[in-house]
C-alpha cells in the first residue's frame, strides 16, 4: 500500500487494457475444515453478492477439496450446496489428493490457474491464516493488486472498479484502496467484520469441474501432523453473543477470577487485553484486537482496560459496549456505550450479582413451556 | 546458516493521535520504531546464528532515516544490515515491495548463500502480511507462514521442520531450505543487546543500496509505477455519536450501580435484553 499520508490529489479513472476487459465476474474461495465451511467464507458470499449485483455479474464460490479414494464426492459438493444457498450462482470445483490439508504450493498452483482459465474481476478470501497465505502468493503470482483486511467494499458505478476500504495507522485512520490496470483485484477480510447472510435453504447452482495438474511428488513441504486445538477448551469468541473482558488494570491474576464469574453467570465468553494474556494470566486464545480475535457480541463488557486502539479495532464491532474504568479520562469511554468509573474489583462482583438476580427473576416469569 | 530478516521501520502506531478539530493524523513527535512483530523474526534468526553460528543480515527499504532502524537491530545482535533506498522506490505496495527487497536479497545471496530468510507476520503501518509471501514467490522459496517454532533444522540434508499456527490447529510442516519464513508474534522473547554489540551498532557502516545496487532489473516493477493498487482516499472513521453514558450516583454503593446500569441497559439495548432472556 502507498504511503496513506499521500493520497492521489484526484480520483484517477481506471483505464482497463482490453485483454482485461474480460475479466467478469465475482469469486469467494471456499474455505472449510472438518467438513465444515468456514463462517468468514458465508459472510463473503454475502458481500459478494451485493458486488455481484452491482457489477450485474455472477457470483462463484470456489471449492477446492481432497479427492477422495473410490470416488466419493459428497463432501465437496455439500460445500457447494452451502455457498449456493449462501448466494453463489455457481461453484469452481477443484479436487485433487494434493489438496487435502492446506499448503501453500499446490493451492496456489491451483488458484492461480482457475483464475487464469476463467478470469473473474474480484477475487475475495477471508483473512484466515489460510486464506493470507494464499491471498499473498497468489497475488504476486498473477502480479496484481491484493488489499487486506478490509472492512468495507463497495463498486464504482464509473468504472467497475472495487472501492476496497481498510484501517491504517492502527485503526486510527481508513483508506480506500483501488487496483489500477490489473486484475482480479483481490482482497481478504478478517472472520466477523461483514454480516451473516441468511441462508436460503434449497437454493442451487451449477458446477463447474477443474483438474489440477499436479502430483504429490512435485510438491517440496510435507505436512507431518495436525495438532488439533481442544475444541472444548478454545473459546469461540469471534461468535459469542455476550463477552466479558479483562485488562491489566485488574491489578493481579488471582482479580481475573472476577471476570470469569461474571461471565460464567452470563454464559459469556472470556476476553482479555493483550498485556494480561503475555503476563500468563490467561491464553492466547483469548485475547481481544488487532493482533487477536476480532468480535461482534451483542454486549461486551471491559474491565479495567483502557481501550487502545489495537483492543479497539478487535471490538468496536460490538452492539453495546460497557466499560469500567478507576480512570474517567479512560479512552475506552470515548468509543462505549455506557460507562461506570470505579474499582472493577468492587464493579465486577456488584454486576455478577445483579445479573445473577435479574436471569433468576426472568426464568421464575418464564413459562415451563417456553423453556422447553 | 545464513539468515537475511526483512524489517520495516513504522510510526510507533499506538502513540498516534488524531487531531480533535482537523481530523488529520498528528504526527509531529511520533517515534518511529523497529516493526514489532519483525523483532520476533529477528529473535528467531538470532537464536538459530547461536545454535549453527553463520551470519544474520538484516535487510529494510525505506527513506534514508530507517538507517535509524537497522542500527537498532545491530545493537540486537544482527552481523550486517542493508538498507535499500532509492528515490525510485516510493510510492510501492506490497507487490512492488516484495520485487525490490526479493532483487535485494539474491544480491546478498550472491555474496553468502541464503538459507532462511524472516519476515515478521505482518507490519503495524502496512499491515498486509503480504510481503513476505510475496518475496518467496519471486525467489521460489518454500513458504512458511506464522510460524510459531522452528522444531529442527537439518543443514546436511536442508531440511527444516517447524509449527505452524492454522485454522482449528497446529500444523507440523518439513520442508526444503532455502526457505522464507514468517514469525508469529509472542514466539519467542526478543534479547536485550549487549554492550559489545551496542558499541559495535554505533560505529559500524550500514550499506546503503541504491536501484542498481539492489540489482533491480526492471524499474517498471518497483516504486508507484509498479504497485498495483493505489490509496484513493484517506479519511477518519466516524466517531460514534457521543461518549459513553456514565453510570454514576452520588454515594452509590457498587451495587446501586449496577442496578442501574441494567436499568439503562434494558431500556437502550432491546437486543442485549433478548440475549439475556435466552439464559434465564
Ligand atoms: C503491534 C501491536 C499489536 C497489539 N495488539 C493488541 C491486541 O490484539 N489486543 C490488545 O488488547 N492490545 C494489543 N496491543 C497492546 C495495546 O497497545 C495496549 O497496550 C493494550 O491493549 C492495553 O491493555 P490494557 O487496557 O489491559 O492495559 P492498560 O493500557 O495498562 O490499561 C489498564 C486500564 O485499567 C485501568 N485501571 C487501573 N486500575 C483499575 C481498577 N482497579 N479498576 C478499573 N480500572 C482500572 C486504568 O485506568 C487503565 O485504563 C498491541 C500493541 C501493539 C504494538
Ligand atoms: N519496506 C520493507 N522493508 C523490509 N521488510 C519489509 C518491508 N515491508 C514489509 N516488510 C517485511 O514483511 C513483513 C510483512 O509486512 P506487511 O506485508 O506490510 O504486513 C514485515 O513484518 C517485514 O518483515
Amino acid at each position: 500500500m502507498s504511503e496513506p499520508s499521500q493520497p492521489a490529489k484526484k480520483k484517477r479513472k481506471v483505464v482497463l487494457d482490453e485483454r482485461l476487459q474480460a475479466y467478469r465476474g465475482v469469486w469467494v474461495f471456499i474455505e472449510h475444515e472438518r467438513g465444515r465451511v468456514h463462517p468468514v467464507s458465508l459472510e463473503l458470499l454475502g458481500e459478494g453478492r451485493k458486488l455481484a449485483d452491482a457489477l450485474g455479474v455472477e457470483l462463484a464460490g470456489v471449492v477446492m477439496a481432497e479427492a477422495k479414494l473410490g470416488g466419493d464426492e459428497r463432501e465437496a459438493r455439500h460445500y457447494c450446496q452451502v455457498a449456493f444457498e449462501y448466494g453463489a450462482d455457481l461453484c469452481y470445483l477443484m479436487q485433487s489428493d494434493v489438496l487435502g490439508e492446506y499448503r501453500n504450493e499446490p493451492y496456489t498452483r491451483a488458484l492461480t490457474d482457475l483464475v487464469n482459465t476463467y478470469q473473474p474481476e474480484i477475487l475475495l478470501l477471508g483473512a484466515t491464516t489460510l486464506g493470507r497465505d494464499l491471498a499473498g502468493s497468489v497475488a504476486t503470482t498473477l502480479n496484481t493488486g491484493l488489499t487486506a483486511d478490509c472492512t468495507e467494499l463497495a463498486i464504482d458505478p464509473d468504472d467497475r472498479s472495487l472501492l476496497s476500504t481498510r484501517p491504517t495507522f492502527g485503526g486510527s485512520l481508513l483508506c480506500t484502496i483501488v487496483t489500477l490496470n490489473y486484475r482480479p483485484q483481490m482482497a481478504t477480510v478478517r472472520p466477523r467484520v461483514m454480516a451473516m447472510p441468511e441462508p436460503q435453504p434449497g437454493r442451487t447452482g451449477r458446477i463447474v469441474e477443474h483438474g489440477l495438474l499436479m502430483n504429490e511428488a512435485d510438491i517440496v513441504t510435507k505436512v507431518l501432523d495436525f495438532i488439533a486445538d481442544d475444541r472444548r477448551d478454545q473459546p469461540q469468541l469471534p461468535f459469542a453473543d455476550i463477552i466479558v473482558a479483562g485488562g491489566r488494570g485488574l491489578g493481579k491474576p488471582e482479580n481475573f477470577q472476577l471476570v470469569r464469574d461474571l461471565a460464567k453467570v452470563l454464559g459469556a465468553e472470556v476476553g482479555a487485553s493483550r498485556p494480561v494474556v503475555q503476563a500468563g494470566w490467561i491464553g492466547a486464545e483469548h485475547q481481544v484486537g488487532q493482533s487477536g480475535k476480532t468480535v461482534r457480541p451483542k454486549l461486551y463488557i471491559a474491565a479495567g482496560i483502557s481501550g487502545a486502539i489495537q483492543h479497539r479495532v478487535g471490538m468496536e464491532g460490538a452492539d453495546c459496549i460497557v466499560a469500567i474504568n478507576s480512570d474517567p479520562e479512560a479512552p475506552i469511554f470515548d468509543f462505549a456505550h455506557f460507562g461506570i468509573v470505579g474499582d472493577a474489583t468492587v464493579i465486577l462482583p456488584a454486576l455478577t450479582e445483579a445479573f445473577w438476580m435479574k436471569l433468576k427473576r426472568q426464568a421464575a416469569l418464564t413459562p415451563q413451556e417456553e423453556t422447553a | 546458516m545464513h539468515s537475511v530478516v526483512c524489517i520495516k521501520q513504522v510510526p510507533d502506531s499506538a502513540q498516534i493521535r488524531v487531531h480533535p478539530v482537523t481530523n488529520t493524523i498528528m504526527r509531529q513527535g511520533v517515534p518511529a520504531i523497529v516493526n514489532p512483530y519483525d523483532l520476533f523474526a529477528l529473535e528467531e534468526a538470532l537464536r538459530l546464528r547461536d545454535r549453527f553460528g553463520g551470519r544474520v543480515t538484516v535487510i529494510s527499504m525505506g527513506p534514508p532515516q530507517a538507517e535509524v532502524a537497522l542500527r537498532k537491530t545491530l545493537s540486537l545482535g544482527a552481523d550486517d544490515a542493508i538498507l535499500v533506498t532509492d528515490k525510485a522506490f516510493a510510492g510501492a505496495d506490497t507487490l512492488a515491495t516484495s520485487y525490490a527487497l526479493a532483487a535485494a536479497i539474491r544480491q546478498i545471496g550472491k555474496e553468502l548463500p541464503v538459507d532462511l530468510v524472516f519476515t515478521g507476520k505482518q507490519t503495524i503501518d502496512g499491515d498486509t502480511a503480504q510481503v513476505g509471501p510475496g518475496i518467496a514467490r519471486r525467489m521460489h522459496l518454500q513458504l512458511l507462514t506464522y510460524v510459531s517454532r522452528i522444531v529442527e533444522i537439518d543443514l546436511d540434508r536442508r531440511e527444516i521442520v517447524v509449527e505452524r499456527r492454522a485454522e482449528g490447529g497446529v500444523q507440523v510442516l518439513r520442508t526444503r531450505m532455502p526457505a522464507l519464513v514468517t514469525m508469529l508474534e509472542d514466539s519467542n522473547r526478543m534479547r536485550f543487546g549487549s554492550l559489545p554489540d551496542m558499541l559495535r551498532a554505533a560505529r559500524q557502516a550500514v550499506t546503503h543500496w541504491d536501484k542498481t545496487a539492489a540489482g533491480i532489473e526492471d524499474v517498471t516493477r518497483i516504486g508507484l509505477k509498479g504497485s498495483p493498487t493505489i490509496v484513493s482516499k484517506v479519511f477518519t472513521p466516524t466517531p460514534r455519536s457521543q461518549r459513553a453514558e456514565m453510570i454514576a450516583i452520588e454515594d452509590g454503593s457498587a451495587a446501586d450501580l449496577a442496578a442501574a446500569l441494567l436499568a439503562r441497559l434494558a431500556e437502550r439495548f432491546p437486543g442485549v435484553e433478548k440475549e439475556l432472556a435466552k439464559r434465564s
